[in-house]
C-alpha cells in the first residue's frame, strides 16, 4: 500500500466554523490499490484506513478523484447525484472526476439536519444538505487557492478554479491531486462565501449526467443481493401465514437433506416483526428448496385474523362517531345544516404493499461483540440503535456499509428496523450454533409482498356545502385510518394530542380558501395488520380524497374545476403558481381532441403540496366501449425551489407518476381471515410499459431554496386521473384502485 | 456434467440440474448483474440471452441451457446492438434505482436485433414483460427509440 494520510490540523476549528461540516483532504491511491470497489457502493470498507477519520463529505486522491461521501441513500431518486452536483459546484470540481460513495453510520457527521438522526426520507435530501454540501465544497476550494497561492507566492485573489484545475493569472495552474497535499496543511476557512447563483455551471445544468447511470446499465452496480462475502452463507425465511403467529413445531429433516443447505434456524419475533425459521445454504438456490422443503406447526393464538372486509365495515362504524380534530376553522357543522347544494361521499383507500424490485434483503456479519450490516440502508441510526439493543452490544460497535437499494419507496426506513433486526437474528442464531459466517437473508418476492408495513388502507367521509354561487363554504371531512407512528420512536414528535399527522397531511393543512372546515380522525389500535410510510406518506390517499372531493364541488356548482381550484388559491401563490403552468402547457383552454368511435376521452386536473414542494397535473384517458381506460398523456408542473438537477426532477416526476398510477389502476394488498391475498405480480400488478401515458414535465423557475422531488410527484395523479374518468364518464370514482370499476 | 457456454466462456456445473440459470449465473459464475425480481417470469429482471433469444434464467432450468450461448448484461456491450442501448440508456440517463436495468436492456436489444425500427407499440408488446417499480419506462422507450437511430446511422 502506498498511501499517505494527512489529518488537518484545523480540523477542530473547522468542524465548530461551520456548524457540523467536517472536511479531509485525502492523499494517496488507496482507491487505485483496491481498485475493485464499484464506484458508488461499498467503496467505504474500501476506503477507510484507521489514520482517516471518515467524518468528512469530500475527500481528494492525489490521482485527482473527488470521492464525495452521500450521507445519503441512493435508492433511485438521484440523490448521490445531487449531492454530488452542490458539492463539485462550489469546489469547481470537474463533473468526471467526482464519483460518490455511502457514508457510514455516524450520526454526529452524517445526521439528517431536518431530522437529527442519520435518514434519508420525506423528500430531504438536497432540503437538509444543499448548504451543508455547498459549504464543503467552498471549503475545499479555498484551501486549494491557497495552498496555491502559498506555492506559487502569489495573492489568493488573481488565483481561479475552472473544471478542477487551480490557475495563476502566470498561466501557471495545478490539478487538485498536484495540490492535495498542500491544501491539507492550509488553515481551514472560518467563513467561506457561496457562489452567486449565477455563476452556477453544475447547479441547474440539465445535461449533467447521474453519477450512477454506466454501473447500473453495465450489470456492475452493487445491491445488497449482489454482495458476496468469503464463508457466507445465504439464509431464506419461512414466515407465518398471519401476522402475530409464531412456529410450534419445525420439522426440517426434508430441507436438511438438501445438497448444500447447511443449518436450519428458527427465529423469535416481536410485537413489530416476524417469528419464523430460516434455512441457510450455500446457494440461493438451495436455500429456497430448503425453505419449501420446511414442515411447520403454527401458533397462530395470537395471530390478527380480520379480513379487509371486515376492517373495512369496522372503519365505516368508526366514522359515524367523533374522531379527533385536527382542524377547525369557523364553523362547518353550522354551514352545512343550509347549504345550497349538498356533496356528501364516502372515499376508499387500501392497503398498499411498496414491493420495490430488489426484494428486501440484508447482510449481517457478525464478531465477537460486534456488528456489522451491510445494505441498502435507508436508516443508520435506528437500525444502528436496534441491532445493538437485539445483540446487547453498544450502537458504536454496529458499523453499516451502505450499498445501493433496488427502490425502497420508504420501505427500508422501517421504524422497528423488522427486516434487519430479522437477519440479524437469523445470523446470531446460526451463531449460538457455532456457524460464524456472514449471513446474507433474502426475502423472496412472496415474502416481500406479504411481509406488511404497508401504506394503511383508509375510509373517509365527507360533507361540503356550497351557496347559491357555487362557492365552497364548509368541508367536513372525516378519516379513518391506521397510525403509522404510534408505537415508534418518532411518535414523540410526529403525535400530538393523539393524531398522527401524517394521517391527515394534505388535507388538514389544504390551502383552498374554505370559510369553514373540520377535519377529523379516527386511529383504530385493534387493527394488526404492521403500516408504514409509502413514497408521499398521507399525501398519498388525502389527495385523492382532496382533489377528488374539489373536482365533485367544482362540478357541482357548474364551474371548470382549473378555474373552481385557482379561485381558492389566492393565499397560497406557488400552488397556485404551478395549476397556472400546467393548465397553459396541457392546453386546458383548447378542447381535448376527441376518440375514435365509441371512445370517451376525458381530462382531469389535481394540483397538491407535499414536502414543501408544489406539483399540478393534468390527465387525459380514454375509456374504450368495453370499459377499458388508458392513461394517454400526463403533463406535469413542479415547483421545488432551485432545480439543482433539472433531469433528476424530471425523471422524479415520471417516475412518481407512474409509481402513482399502479396505485390508482390496480393496487391493492387485501387480507381474507388475516392472510394477505397477493403474493407475487401476478397478484399485486405493477404498471407496465404498455400502461405508461406519455409525460410532460415543466419546472417552476426558482430561487427558493430547495425542496425534495422523491415523493410529490405521486399525490396528484390518482386524483387528477378520477376527475378525468369523471369528465369523459361522468362517473365518480372514490374507491382505489380503479380496477374493474369502469366495466363492472 | 452440464457444460455452459457464458458470454464465451465455458462452464461446467454438475450440481442440481433443475437449479434456474439464474441463481447459477449468480451464486455460481459470479455475475450477479442479472437480477432476482419474482422468480415466476412476471418481471423481466433476470433476462439474459440463450443463442439470442431474450429469456427468463428465473425459470429457466440449467439443464435447459446446456450446449447454447449465454450472454448476460455483463457481457452484451460486447455485441454491436446492445452496446448501442447501453450508450443510449447513459444519454438518456434513463435508470433510477437500476435494479431492473440489466433485464430492460437484456430486452431491449433482443428486440432491437429482431426490429430495427421499432414503433411504440413494438416496444410496448415488446417490453411489457420488464416491470420497473421506479418507473422509467418514458425513457426506455426514448431510449429505445435513440439506440435504432444510432444503429441505422
Ligand atoms: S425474476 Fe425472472 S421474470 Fe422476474
Ligand atoms: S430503475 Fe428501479 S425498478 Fe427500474
Amino acid at each position: 500500500m502506498n498511501q499517505i494520510f494527512l489529518v488537518n490540523e484545523s480540523r477542530r476549528r473547522f468542524i465548530q466554523g461551520v456548524g457540523g461540516l467536517a472536511l479531509g483532504i485525502y492523499v494517496g491511491d488507496a482507491f487505485a490499490d483496491k481498485g475493485t470497489a464499484a464506484p458508488g457502493n461499498g467503496g467505504a470498507d474500501l476506503l477507510a484506513p484507521v489514520n482517516f477519520e471518515p467524518n468528512a463529505f469530500v475527500r481528494i486522491g492525489s490521482d485527482n478523484t473527488v470521492t464525495v461521501i452521500s450521507k445519503h441513500l441512493e435508492m433511485g431518486q438521484g440523490t448521490f447525484t445531487g449531492l454530488a452536483t452542490l458539492l463539485a459546484e462550489e469546489l469547481d470540481a470537474d463533473w468526471t472526476q467526482v464519483r460518490v460513495e455511502g457514508a457510514p453510520a455516524d450520526v454526529a457527521k452524517y445526521k439528517n439536519l431536518m431530522m437529527g438522526i442519520q435518514l434519508t426520507g420525506g423528500s430531504t435530501a438536497m432540503a437538509n444538505s444543499h448548504e451543508q454540501m455547498r459549504k464543503a465544497g467552498a471549503a475545499a476550494r479555498a484551501m486549494f487557492v491557497s495552498a496555491a497561492a502559498d506555492e506559487w507566492k502569489v495573492p489568493a485573489n488573481t488565483i481561479t478554479v475552472v473544471n478542477g484545475v487551480v490557475h495563476a493569472k502566470s498561466g501557471r495552474k495545478a490539478t487538485f491531486g498536484q495540490l492535495a497535499e498542500r491544501a491539507a496543511k492550509q488553515p481551514v476557512p472560518q467563513d467561506v462565501a457561496l457562489k452567486d447563483p449565477k455563476t452556477f455551471k453544475l447547479i441547474g445544468q440539465p445535461k449533467l449526467h447521474r453519477k450512477d447511470h454506466v454501473d447500473k446499465t453495465n450489470g456492475t452496480a452493487m445491491f445488497t443481493q449482489d454482495y458476496k462475502a468469503p464463508g457466507m452463507l445465504v439464509a431464506v425465511v419461512a414466515h407465518p401465514q398471519r401476522f402475530g403467529a409464531v412456529p410450534k413445531s419445525v420439522d426440517a429433516a426434508k430441507a436438511k437433506a438438501i445438497a448444500n443447505v447447511v443449518e436450519v434456524v428458527q427465529f423469535g419475533g416481536s410485537a413489530h416483526r416476524f417469528a419464523g425459521v430460516a434455512v441457510l445454504a450455500k446457494n440461493t438456490w438451495a436455500a429456497r428448496s430448503g425453505r419449501d422443503a420446511l414442515e411447520i406447526e403454527w401458533d397462530e393464538s395470537q395471530a390478527f385474523k380480520l379480513g379487509s372486509a371486515e376492517i373495512l365495515a369496522q372503519y365505516k362504524e368508526m366514522a359515524k362517531k367523533d374522531g379527533l380534530v385536527a382542524r377547525k376553522d369557523g364553523d362547518a357543522a353550522a354551514a352545512l345544516a343550509k347549504p345550497a347544494k349538498l356533496i356528501e361521499a364516502e372515499y376508499e383507500t387500501p392497503y398498499l404493499s411498496h414491493s420495490a424490485m430488489e426484494p428486501l434483503n440484508c447482510v449481517v456479519k457478525l464478531g465477537e461483540g460486534a456488528c456489522e450490516i451491510v445494505n441498502g440502508e435507508q436508516m443508520h441510526t435506528p437500525d444502528q440503535g436496534a441491532v445493538a439493543a437485539l445483540l446487547g452490544i453498544s450502537p458504536d460497535k454496529v458499523s453499516i456499509t451502505q450499498l445501493y437499494a433496488g427502490g425502497s419507496f420508504g420501505r427500508r426506513a422501517n421504524p422497528q428496523a423488522d427486516y434487519v433486526l430479522e437477519a440479524v437474528a437469523i445470523a446470531k442464531a446460526a451463531w449460538d450454533k457455532g456457524i460464524k459466517v456472514p449471513v446474507k437473508m433474502v426475502w423472496t418476492r412472496e415474502e416481500d409482498t406479504r411481509g406488511g408495513y404497508y401504506r394503511p388502507a383508509t375510509f373517509h367521509t365527507a360533507r361540503l356545502a356550497l351557496d347559491g354561487g357555487g362557492q365552497l363554504v364548509a368541508w367536513h371531512h372525516h378519516t379513518v385510518t391506521q397510525s403509522i407512528i404510534k408505537g415508534t420512536a418518532f411518535e414523540a414528535f410526529m403525535v400530538k394530542d393523539g393524531i398522527d399527522a401524517t394521517s391527515v397531511e394534505g388535507v388538514a393543512d389544504m390551502a383552498y380558501e374554505i370559510p369553514n372546515v373540520k377535519v377529523e380522525l379516527s386511529t383504530p389500535d385493534n387493527i394488526g395488520v404492521p403500516v408504514q410510510w409509502w413514497r408521499s406518506v398521507g399525501h398519498s390517499y388525502n389527495a385523492f380524497v382532496k382533489e377528488g372531493l374539489i373536482d365533485e364541488a367544482a362540478a357541482a356548482a357548474g364551474k371548470d374545476p382549473y378555474e373552481y381550484r385557482r379561485a381558492m388559491l389566492g393565499k397560497a401563490p406557488r400552488l397556485k403558481g404551478v395549476l397556472e403552468l400546467v393548465a397553459d402547457k396541457a392546453g386546458w383552454s383548447q378542447p381535448l381532441k376527441p376518440g375514435a368511435a365509441g371512445e370517451k376521452r376525458g381530462r382531469g386536473i389535481a394540483v397538491h403540496e407535499s414536502f414543501n414542494t408544489y406539483v399540478a397535473q393534468v390527465a387525459e384517458v380514454t375509456i374504450k366501449s368495453d370499459g377499458s381506460l388508458k392513461v394517454d398523456r400526463v403533463v406535469c408542473a413542479v415547483d421545488c425551489g432551485l432545480a439543482i438537477n433539472p433531469d433528476i426532477i424530471v425523471a422524479q416526476m415520471q417516475g412518481g407518476i407512474g409509481f402513482g398510477l399502479t396505485a390508482a389502476l390496480h393496487g391493492a394488498i387485501t387480507l381474507d381471515g388475516g392472510v394477505v391475498q397477493q403474493s407475487n405480480f401476478h397478484q399485486y400488478l405493477p404498471l407496465r410499459i404498455n400502461e405508461m401515458p406519455v409525460v410532460e414535465v415543466f419546472i417552476m423557475p426558482s430561487a427558493e431554496k430547495p425542496t425534495g422531488v422523491g415523493e410529490p410527484g405521486t399525490p396528484p395523479i390518482a386524483p387528477a386521473v378520477v376527475n378525468a374518468i369523471a369528465a369523459a364518464t361522468g362517473k365518480r370514482i372514490r374507491k382505489l384502485p380503479i380496477a374493474d370499476q369502469l366495466t363492472a | 456434467m452440464i457444460q455452459l457456454t457464458i458470454n464465451g466462456k465455458g462452464h461446467s456445473y454438475d450440481g442440481d440440474p433443475s437449479m434456474p440459470l439464474l441463481w447459477f449465473l449468480r451464486d455460481v459464475a459470479d455475475l450477479t448483474g442479472t437480477k432476482y425480481g419474482c422468480g415466476m417470469a412476471l418481471c423481466g429482471a433476470c433476462t439474459v440471452h440463450l443463442d439470442g433469444q431474450a429469456i427468463r434464467s428465473c425459470v429457466t432450468p440449467v439443464a435447459a441451457a446446456a450446449g447454447k450461448k449465454i450472454t448476460t448484461v455483463e457481457a452484451v456491450g460486447a455485441d454491436k446492438v446492445g452496446h448501442a442501448v447501453q450508450a443510449a440508456w447513459q444519454k438518456l440517463d434513463v435508470v433510477q434505482c437500476g435494479y431492473c436495468q440489466s433485464g430492460q436492456i437484456m430486452s431491449a436489444t433482443a428486440l432491437l436485433k429482431s426490429n430495427h425500427k421499432p414503433s411504440d407499440a413494438d416496444i410496448d408488446a415488446a417490453m411489457s414483460g420488464n416491470v420497473c417499480r421506479c418507473a422509467t419506462y418514458v425513457r426506455i422507450r426514448a431510449a429505445i427509440h435513440e439506440a435504432a437511430g444510432t444503429l441505422s446511422a
